[in-house]
């Protein structure tokens, strides 16, 4: 039996991404470690990510909270308001959209930014100078993502709770003290911790789907702009079936 | 096992029947070569008929589908990775396009491949052979700019300049005065043989431009149907009565 030619591309496509992840492992642990490039590279995606990343935690907070209002007003429940912003915000809503925000500004530029750098020669270049191209230019972005998007995440959350407290008093008065006990005495341990480990996955997946999509760029300008594109659709994609699998482990885990 | 092959002593790098094709497209069927210590070699084609290839297979950024490529006695395709970058560091590659990085200075340009490889350069060593290749170049007073702030000719020098950081023993030119002015070219021209001069290379030399390939060539080989057509030096090209040949040096 023949396999049709999309299963076929899939497949492939599958087998590559999965060498250019074991790639990763294989060099990220060995020296030479271009530190100084990791850490520009901190810089650049998680530092100037935060502007973005912050009004969009503020924005989902208020929002959520307002949205959420009208239906626990009539249950009567509008006092547990507070828990369950901060539940849907800390466990999913938080990561899962801050994730998918990072994977369009951050994923898209690695992708951009190396195809580009793939069409001009810049990697060849590298290479036949003897060094390590996926050293520097991968293990160092990948790295730099895998532990930025976490710290993005804890302040987007941060902030998007502020937002709910804002929320919170459009239509009634609560104080921040009240507000913010609430939120501490609703949230466990084991709210926390799954999320925050899932954005390490969210925060790997970005950054290795935009090199390796940058990284095998091609037919010049055009492949940039496709590349950059392909890199935020199956960043996203992974996002979603790494929270799906995330949230069946933790399940079992009872997490949940 | 690849077979040992024995070639004369001089001779820096040697080519063996080497196959390339991608698909159906033979690009390179069988090609040979031999580039002897100090030689400059021209190799000539038309578009599309292997030229670049053939030098990308020589420095391992392709791998050809059959041959033997040796470099300083080396059987280049039967190193590892860490061998073949240790080699790489005897080999500079000007690219056509100079593969410049673009978001690094000039400095860092020349700074990337050397911090990489001379561990044993201290500060001031280092400082010393980037005023040494940028002076080379005549171009001094760029080392803080960036390669969107330099002209094409300075890109060009600039790139090899950085071709040059790890004193390499053989380069590699992919056609280095395409898409240059007249007067530009003959700068690089210049350049391609001070540098012959002052440092003893070896080069193979990708070019379509006569001017270049009368100024630099030691020999000539001309490419057709991936084989080798045609060898020997400036004269024999000129005075050869094959219309193949002659449209090359009309």
């Amino acid at each position: 039996m023949q396999l049709p030619k999309s299963s076929k591309q899939f497949f492939s496509e599958a087998g590559a991404i999965s060498r250019f992840t074991a790639w990763f492992f294989h060099e990220a642990f060995r020296p030479r470690y271009e530190w100084k490039e990791f850490g520009r590279q901190c810089y650049e995606i998680g530092y100037k990510s935060l502007p973005l990343i912050a009004l969009t935690g503020f924005i989902m907070g208020l929002v959520l909270t307002m949205q959420l209002r009208p239906s626990m007003l009539e249950y009567g429940v509008e006092a547990k308001l507070p828990d369950i912003v901060s539940l849907s915000v800390v466990r999913e809503i938080g990561p899962v959209i801050t994730a998918l925000i990072f994977a369009g500004k951050v994923g898209s530029g690695i992708g951009a930014e190396l195809g580009s750098m793939k069409v001009t020669e810049q990697i060849d270049a590298m290479e036949v100078s003897g060094t390590n191209p996926y050293k520097y230019l991968v293990v160092t972005r990948v790295a730099a993502t895998t532990l930025m998007l976490p710290v993005l995440v804890v302040l987007s959350d941060a902030i998007s709770l502020y937002g709910g407290y804002l929320g919170v008093n459009i239509k009634a008065v609560t104080s921040w003290d009240l507000y913010i006990t609430q939120v501490y005495n609703t949230l466990q341990f084991s709210d926390v911790l799954p999320a925050i480990i899932k954005t390490f996955l969210f925060g790997f997946a970005v950054g290795m789907v935009g090199c390796y999509k940058g990284y095998h760029s091609k037919k010049g300008t055009e492949g940039v702009g496709r590349s950059a594109n392909s890199a935020v659709v199956l960043s996203s994609v992974i996002i979603f079936i790494i929270d799906l699998i995330v949230v069946q482990v933790t399940d079992i885990f009872g997490f949940n | 096992m690849a077979q040992q092959l024995t070639y004369p002593n001089e001779n820096v790098i040697s080519i063996r029947g080497l196959k390339k094709y991608f698909g159906e497209n033979k690009v390179l069927d069988g090609f040979d070569l031999d580039l002897g210590k100090k030689e400059n070699l021209v190799v000539l084609g038309r578009s599309g008929s292997g030229k670049s290839v053939l030098i990308k297979c020589i420095i391992g950024l392709l791998a050809p589908d059959s041959g033997q490529i040796e470099v300083f006695g080396k059987d280049i395709l039967s190193l590892d990775h860490q061998a073949l970058d240790e080699m790489r560091i005897r080999i500079g590659f000007l690219f056509q396009s100079n593969a410049l990085y673009d978001s690094m200075t000039v400095r860092e340009n020349l700074e990337f491949p050397m911090r990489r490889h001379s561990i044993d350069l201290n500060e001031e060593d280092a400082r010393q052979r980037i005023e040494e290749v940028l002076d080379n170049v005549g171009l001094s007073h760029t080392i803080d700019m960036m390669p969107s702030e330099l002209s094409g000719g300075m890109m060009k020098r600039i790139a090899l300049a950085r071709t040059m950081i790890l004193k390499p023993d053989i380069i590699l030119y992919d056609e280095p005065t395409a898409g240059l002015d007249p007067v530009t070219g003959k700068e690089i021209i210049t350049l391609i043989m001070d540098i012959r001069q002052k440092y003893n290379t070896a080069a193979i030399i990708i070019s379509h431009d006569m001017k270049c390939v009368k100024a630099t060539a030691d020999k000539i080989i001309l490419l057709q149907n991936g084989k080798n057509y045609k060898e020997g030096n400036y004269a024999s090209f000129i005075g050869s009565d094959d219309p193949y040949v002659q449209q090359f040096f009309e």
